[in-house]
């Protein structure tokens, strides 16, 4: 490329910003923690060479990663003291097993103690997951549950910011702990949900739900629908930069007045607004939904 | 799964880093590689796929025709292809100097 092809950043097209970009969905779970943190300050605890592994499944003849598949980060963001978990989706589609769910709690729980004792540690987690790994199944299912307690304790605090960027999405158990972020950001690749399509299908055939209809899952469950009926709050491109500065957004925000999760009233009202006879499309809960009132 | 060991005694010169690379993922694997309790360097790798250890000894030995350090390599493998293997381990070594 000559200087003459090179134009200002505040006139760049749409297609030089994107190229210019860096992607946070190509890159691994330690990547994004780094890319969140403030530059430099990114220090991994109980990384790979603590061996810190799933001890269930060599037991099911299937091969663990040294940190179980997930990056937990110390360092700062906007100066202050953080704790970043981040979810690596390449092993075992970011499945939560024993140690890999309760090294993320146990991260909310120090985070927790910190702020007890007048440390404003915040926390972020970087979810891409299917939710529970089914071969250490109540174990798995137990340690998520120790997450929703962490968030929900120390989200009395600081705020908790959750991320969603793709391509996994975040299902399950670990959608709930998505939802009790005090503040969630996604990208369009996003997707947030309880059950994925692939599972609805199984369960409920195709009539109920064609998981190959890529158009109508993202219209259900991608990151756009979500921030356009008020599930998600922050709707960021699938750029480093961005998301690090929604992320410091949401923190300046601070600790919302009412947690999503605690609007149950409103939700229900909500529910009741749906008539499940008659079916609802995408643009219809939107208007039907709007955004809510989290901001 | 199934579990390879091998050691090489005559990779004796002295390694002092460690390093981490690469995701046990589909087609992929990851390395740890670390000085050695010994004089020597050994191996360890597990992989998903069973019947390929002598595909994996050439691989391994190939490496050690270049690598004379006495290091602690464990490979946690999901599928990789040789090619794969190979490049890993040379993003390791070069990592751990870094």
């Amino acid at each position: 490329m000559t200087d003459q092809n090179k134009t200002p950043a505040t006139a760049q097209p749409d297609w030089a910003r994107f190229l210019a970009r860096e992607s946070f969905i190509e890159l691994d779970a330690m990547g994004r923690a780094r890319a969140v943190l403030d530059p430099g300050t990114f220090r991994m605890l109980l990384g790979p060479f603590d061996r810190l592994k799933s001890p269930w499944l060599p037991l099911q003849n299937i091969v663990t990663q040294a940190d179980d598949g997930v990056v937990l980060a110390r360092g700062t963001i906007d100066g202050q003291p953080a704790v970043v978990a981040a979810i690596e989706s390449a092993f075992q589609g970011g499945s939560m097993g024993e140690v890999s769910g309760a090294k993320i709690a146990a991260s909310l729980e120090l985070a927790l103690a910190d702020n007890e004792k007048g440390i404003p540690t915040r926390a972020v987690i970087l979810f891409e997951t299917g939710g529970v790994r089914l071969q250490e199944a109540n174990l798995g299912l137990a340690v998520i549950a120790e997450i929703h307690a962490g968030i929900v304790a120390l989200r009395r605090h600081v705020p908790v910011v959750g991320v969603i960027a793709g391509m996994v999405g975040c299902f399950g158990g670990m959608s709930l702990a998505a939802s009790l972020c005090s503040s969630l950001i996604a990208t369009r690749q996003g997707r947030l949900g309880m059950n994925g399509p692939e599972v609805i299908e199984q369960e409920a055939g195709i009539e109920e739900l064609d998981s190959s209809n890529k158009r109508l899952i993202w219209q259900l469950i991608g990151g756009e629908q979500r921030q356009a009926i008020g599930l998600v709050d922050t709707l960021v491109d699938d750029d480093a930069a961005a998301i690090a500065s929604a992320i410091r957004a949401a923190f300046a925000r601070g600790v919302p007045a009412r947690h999503r999760s605690a609007q149950v009233e409103d939700y229900l009202a909500k529910l009741a607004a749906i008539d499940p006879a008659s079916p609802l499309e995408p643009n219809a809960l939107r208007t039907l939904w709007g955004k809510g009132d989290h901001e | 799964m199934e579990i390879l060991k091998y050691d090489y005694p005559a990779a004796t010169k002295a390694f002092s880093h460690r390093a981490h690379v690469g995701v046990v993922g589909s087609g992929d694997l990851e390395v740890l590689i670390e000085p050695s309790p010994d004089q020597g360097a050994h191996v360890v790798i597990t992989t998903s796929v069973n019947g390929f250890g002598p595909i994996w000894k050439n691989v391994i030995d190939r490496f050690f025709t270049r690598f004379d350090q006495a290091a602690a390599i464990e490979i946690n493998d999901f599928g990789a292809t040789p090619g794969m293997v190979a490049l890993r381990l040379e993003q390791a070594v070069e990592r751990s100097r870094s």
